[in-house]
């Protein structure tokens, strides 16, 4: 039992990190059609202009602030100069596209910071707290809390503000979404800006527990983008599930199974999931118009 | 019909001077090297524009196929005691048969979800690779018995320059000539519109799968000729960025254009090797150099300059 409830907390803590980088994923995907493979850079800045700007001095919350904003203006600047010049590109066009952008971030993460792994302290120590015998780090908490209050915040957003319902809209048919007098391209800088901001959040949240480096996105990408896909891509609600599905299905993978695979679980269960399901969980079934 | 032919036997003329005139410029056997390298990148990119540029196809795995290649000539005569060459025909019907298994099912899924199973293919190929180290070395690779064929020891970088590039002129040949058979036809078909393709009879899912076979044949027989070319191989060849950088090359060079593909392939080669003069700043300037030749070039290098070429031509 405390085994179990051990391999639950990890998996979910996990799962919680590819949850917020499906959503990032989703959000952009919704705005613009566009899957952005640098998805996983934003993670990796979070983590690491934290590391270093907590290095020079600054407290833990305020170089957090400033991890965001820097992620934020990068997923901006993103969309201004790779995205936006190549409006009406094809679909794969503009995946090699992304594919570049986390190239390029990287080489400048590589220059900027190094290429060492670095750790964050925990936010409030490091004293596990036992939970009917599973001894769960406090940082675990941090984790499942902060991506609980993001997805809550995004929901929020998109019902409950003008702005977030113009974003729904504009996922929805852009071409409508244009003719009611909704400016589309301020719309997709912000679903840049916001996945950014996600992405870098999970970042910090989670370097305390897995470090970080200038080339931790690439699998976060990875799993975030099965995560999304598993759930059906473009549906919020699915890329949260899929994010937890798949970080529970490692964790248990991993303690029952084998650890050495732990990586092939999430993709193994993708491959089943899209035979038996070619629309994802909660994807809706995609009409061909002839 | 006969300008068709003759735009066909062009293109391979000119691509069999370039390898034959190629050496006479080159100063040294690191050039035979990197060029060797630029024509087995080119033969797995060729396959793959078969699937991506003439079916529509995408797959985001495609190094899982390179990678069985590699493996077997490193696996066969180490741990079976096979003939290299034997190992290599191995390989290449290992990849076919995985492809052809695997294919039937993720080849029904479209866009953005057959790019996920596909990549989910390729990771797990790599992570079978990277794991198994018994039979592959793991993480640190393995060496590769050299190539003997009839008594005669194939190696030395300009030997191996002119076996991958008598390969590429081969792959290139049959990738040409594939555009106007039946089957090519099909391809172009359900590339333009599956339901139309339906319509007039193709068979949309054995085509599919034909494509998808055919790609993962020509990716085996490039990753068996690189890794005899190197005498090692590890599990990067395998891996996700490898796949990504097929992928990358086939686009960039311009989807469905044979000289395309070795363009691309030639870029993505020769540039790491030119940028390292530049350190620190190498992928950076990679990841610029890929963002803006894909928004000023969209459909690719080769059909853009064609264009542009032949537009200024005619007026």
């Amino acid at each position: 039992m405390a085994e179990f409830l051990q391999f639950l907390i990890s998996g979910l803590t996990v799962g919680a990190v590819y949850a917020l980088v499906a959503l990032g994923f989703t959000l952009i995907y919704n705005a613009s059609g566009v899957v952005n493979f640098a998805q996983g850079e934003f993670v990796m800045l979070g983590g690491m202009v934290t590391v270093f700007v907590s290095a020079a001095g600054v407290p833990l919350p305020l170089a957090a602030l400033i991890a965001v904003c820097v992620a934020v203006v990068i997923g901006l600047l993103l969309h201004r100069f790779a995205i936006e010049p190549a409006r009406g590109a094809s679909a794969v066009t503009l995946i090699i596209i992304t594919i570049g952008a986390s190239i390029l971030l990287r080489g400048i993460a590589q220059i900027v910071f190094d290429k060492q792994f670095h750790k964050l302290p925990s936010f409030s120590g490091d004293t596990p707290v036992d939970i009917f015998g599973a001894a769960v780090q406090p940082q675990s908490f941090w984790v499942l809390g902060g991506a609980a209050v993001v997805v809550l915040g995004l929901y929020a957003f998109l019902e409950r503000t003008v702005l977030g319902k113009a974003v729904l809209a504009t996922a929805a048919n852009r071409l409508a979404a244009r003719l009611v007098g909704i400016n589309t391209t301020t719309i997709m800088a912000l679903a840049f800006g916001g996945s950014a901001a996600i992405g870098a959040i999970a970042g910090i949240l989670v370097t305390p527990i897995t470090l970080t480096s200038y080339d931790v996105g690439t699998l976060l990408a990875l799993k975030g983008f099965a995560a999304a896909m598993l759930g059906g891509m473009g549906n919020p609600l699915g890329a949260v599930v899929g994010g937890l599905l798949i970080g529970l299905l490692e964790a248990f993978g991993a303690g029952y199974l084998s650890s050495t695979y732990k990586d092939a679980f999430a993709f193994l269960v993708i491959l089943v999931v899209l035979f038996a399901a070619p629309q994802g969980l909660f994807g809706r079934r995609a009409v061909e118009r002839v | 019909m006969r300008a068709l032919v003759n735009q066909r036997f062009t293109t391979l003329a000119i691509l069999a001077v370039v390898i034959a005139v190629l050496p006479l410029i080159f100063p040294s056997s690191y050039y035979f090297r990197v060029a060797s390298l630029v024509w087995v990148s080119a033969l797995a990119a060729i396959g793959l524009n078969i699937l991506m540029g003439q079916a529509g196809q995408v797959s985001l795995g495609h190094a899982a196929f390179f990678g069985i290649g590699a493996y077997a000539v490193a696996i066969g005569p180490a741990h079976l005691g096979l003939p290299t060459w034997a190992a290599l025909l191995i390989g290449a019907l290992l990849s076919a048969a995985l492809a052809f298994l695997v294919g039937r099912p993720i080849l029904r899924l479209k866009g953005h979800y057959l790019a996920i199973a596909t990549l989910g293919l390729g990771v797990l190929v790599a992570l079978v690779i990277s794991t198994e180290s018994r039979w592959t070395g793991g993480p640190d690779g393995m060496p590769v018995a050299r190539l003997t064929l009839f008594g005669w020891r194939v190696t030395g970088s300009d030997t191996w320059y002119w076996v991958t590039g008598g390969l590429l002129l081969i792959g290139a040949w049959i990738a040409l000539n594939l555009d106007e058979t039946p089957t090519g036809r099909a391809f172009r078909a359900l590339h333009d519109s599956e339901v139309a393709a339906q319509v007039v009879g193709v068979d949309v899912a054995r085509f599919k799968l034909q494509a998808f076979v055919i790609a993962a044949v020509y990716a085996s027989l490039a990753g068996s000729a690189l890794a005899m070319m190197n005498g090692f191989i590890n599990p990067d060849q395998a891996g996700f960025l490898h796949s990504v950088e097929l992928v990358t090359m086939v686009v960039l060079g311009g989807l469905g254009s044979v000289v395309g593909s070795i363009v691309g392939a030639a870029l993505l080669v020769t540039l790491p090797q030119v940028l390292t003069v530049f350190h620190e700043y190498e992928h950076l300037l990679l990841g610029l150099i890929i963002i803006v030749s894909m928004i000023f070039m969209r459909s690719g290098i080769v059909p853009t300059l064609s264009s542009l070429f032949f537009q200024r031509t005619r007026s």
